[in-house]
């Protein structure tokens, strides 16, 4: 596409609406959708301020004590808010550290497949987890984990051992959401990693070969620089959301046994609001969950930037 | 090229690493299955493993056999065809104008959606709004908020900026509108791309729970993931194990087991087949402009 800059001529409002009214009538419902999914609950972050009070207005609320900030105050005095910020962090942490590099190392480990009938049908198999809900995940983690009835419980308790307690001891739960995670994820998120593989100039390794490469040196001197760019976009979008989180993992995966490292601000605040009616206190947390995320996300963005590297926009 | 024996014996040494993986992922469902179709007598025995024993199939005629499921299945499965077809019109009618450098106001509407990307009004701000809506315990609530997605939709634009330009002057040539472009031009060419939203939005609806749970307190509209999250807790046990024997040891792990294959099978006979589309889905939205 070439961009040409054509010097400014008036418009014609008249034909232009006559020929680009239907455009702007397909946008009409995504655009309404914009404003009232996505911007209309913005009012309500309002209430992290005031006092909530049933069938008012946010507008009529009135303000909370100490200049609006009562909530905040009062969040960062919850043993339950630090604990859920801690775990979040934490969490996103072992799964930046252990997750990241998993898909990368199955997408290496693909790339040396020479069967292209056998890759597909690894590839089909490890797409698979993907496909699965949070909850049918946990209910397979419990058929396999299980204390008593889980598949690799009864092995080590029938060898003589002792059974390990995956799910309700806080350590081991942690390891058994972190790698629940990479099990999840490791096969999906190998594709752009794959296609980022294919856009390597084969003439490279050719070359290489001929100066007496191994694969293991192709690998790190040429896949690997080869996919650096989209490593580090991905890496940053990773490091961005690093106080985010979805809910349906954390969720799914909770038990009362291992609280104190398994509740994220997520669950927290569906547990203490939409549960516990402590609307003010938790929209207040969900606001702050979301102000250092955006503030993690452009950061990660400017160093990715200064480094030489494309942002990701 | 001539492979030393070294390299062969390397390539072995991959195919050797992907059988694992492979079998890491299988086993579970492998386990899923075998304790679906085991006898309770087995299984409180803890000796199954990978294949069942004492073969029969009363869990799934249980399951097969309880309205309280089914209704929840059939349920879910109108949902995610509505759910599709709803979000795949919402996101063909964000991406499309888009397209078009002459619109006037596209970079402040490209603004306005991709902020929404990056900030969340957060979940009790969501929720007060389906209040306020008349949302809540509407099943609409399952369908309307979550029915257009920015990463699908730039994926879906990313396709038709693929498509040639000189196909669209060409008609536009000719005096077609945008209209009659989109329609005989557009989506005709855009099955792959189709394929794999449609794919993405379904297993979304299929799988999703969290705003079933957030939104929705009558049993009547739940969908099967928030039944089975029930059920996994044993939320309700007593209604259920009342009737279907839910708490009976062994019958309760077939049971479980049953219910749990039965609300997978519809997604793991359909992805592979669309593999090559969501491959280059994937990718697409990967790509930046």
């Amino acid at each position: 596409m070439s961009k040409v800059k054509v010097p400014k001529k008036k418009t014609n409002w008249g034909a232009y609406l006559r020929r680009y009214w239907q455009l702007y009538f397909l946008l009409l419902l995504p655009i309404v959708y914009f404003l009232v999914f996505k911007y209309k609950p913005m009012e309500f972050i309002m209430i992290a301020f005031k006092e909530y009070k049933i069938g008012k207005s946010v507008w009529e609320m009135p303000w909370a004590a100490n200049n609006g900030m009562k909530y905040f105050i009062k969040a960062f005095k919850n043993k339950d808010f630090i604990r859920s910020i801690r775990n979040t962090v934490t969490l996103n942490l072992f799964d930046l550290v252990v997750g990241f590099p998993a898909p990368i190392i199955f997408a290496l480990i693909l790339n040396e497949l020479v069967l292209k009938r056998f890759k597909k049908v690894v590839q089909t198999i490890a797409y698979m987890p993907h496909f699965l809900s949070w909850v049918i995940i946990y209910s397979l983690a419990l058929q396999i984990f299980a204390p008593t009835n889980g598949l690799i419980n009864v092995l080590i308790t029938n060898l003589g051992g002792e059974a390990i307690p995956f799910l309700n001891e806080s350590k081991h739960w942690v390891a058994t959401y972190i790698g629940l995670g990479v099990w999840q994820n490791f096969g999906w998120g190998s594709i752009v990693y794959l296609a980022a593989i294919a856009g390597i100039n084969p003439e490279l390794y050719e070359a290489a070969s001929v100066d007496g490469a191994g694969r293991f040196k192709k690998m790190w001197h040429i896949t690997l620089p080869g996919i650096k760019s989209t490593i580090v976009v991905l890496l940053i979008m990773n490091l961005g959301g690093i106080m985010g989180g979805g809910f349906d993992r954390p969720f799914a995966m909770r038990n009362t046994l291992v609280l104190d490292v398994a509740e994220v601000l997520p669950t927290f605040v569906y547990i203490n609001g939409i549960k516990g009616l402590q609307f003010s206190l938790t929209t207040a947390v969900g606001l702050f969950q979301s102000v250092v995320g955006v503030f993690f996300l452009l950061s990660a963005n400017w160093i990715s930037r200064k480094l030489g590297e494309r942002g990701i926009w | 090229m001539i492979k030393s024996a070294k390299t062969k014996m390397g390539d072995w040494v991959f195919v050797f690493i992907c059988i694992l993986v492979a079998l890491i992922c299988v086993i579970p469902m492998l386990n899923l299955l075998a304790r679906s179709l085991s006898s309770a007598d087995h299984l409180i025995r803890h000796d199954v493993y990978l294949l069942p024993k004492g073969l029969n199939f009363d869990a799934y005629k249980k399951v097969l056999g309880d309205p309280k499921y089914l209704r929840s299945f059939a349920w879910t499965a109108f949902l995610t065809l509505a759910g599709t077809l709803i979000s795949l019109t919402m996101t063909t009618l964000c991406a499309y104008p888009l397209i078009f450098e002459g619109l006037k106001g596209k970079g402040f509407i490209n603004i306005l959606i991709t902020i929404t990307m990056f900030f969340n009004a957060g979940t009790i701000p969501n929720y007060l709004l389906m209040k306020q809506l008349g949302l809540l315990n509407n099943p609409l609530v399952l369908l309307i908020p979550s029915c257009l997605s920015v990463y699908n939709m730039i994926i879906m634009r990313s396709f038709f900026y693929g498509i040639p330009d000189s196909l669209r002057e060409s008609a536009e040539i000719d005096g077609a509108s945008f209209f009659q472009i989109l329609v005989k031009i557009y989506l005709p060419l855009s099955k792959p791309v189709f394929a794999t939203l449609a794919l993405f939005y379904a297993v979304g609806r299929w799988n999703g729970y969290s705003d079933a749970l957030m939104y929705i307190t009558e049993a009547k509209y739940y969908p099967l993931q928030l039944l089975l999250y029930n059920i996994l807790n044993n939320i309700n046990s007593v209604e259920i194990a009342a009737q279907e024997g839910f708490t009976q040891p062994g019958l309760s792990d077939s049971l479980k087991a049953a219910t749990v294959m039965f609300s997978t099978i519809p997604i793991l006979m359909i992805y592979p087949w669309l593999q090559k589309y969501f491959i280059a889905g994937v990718t697409l939205g990967a790509v930046k402009e």
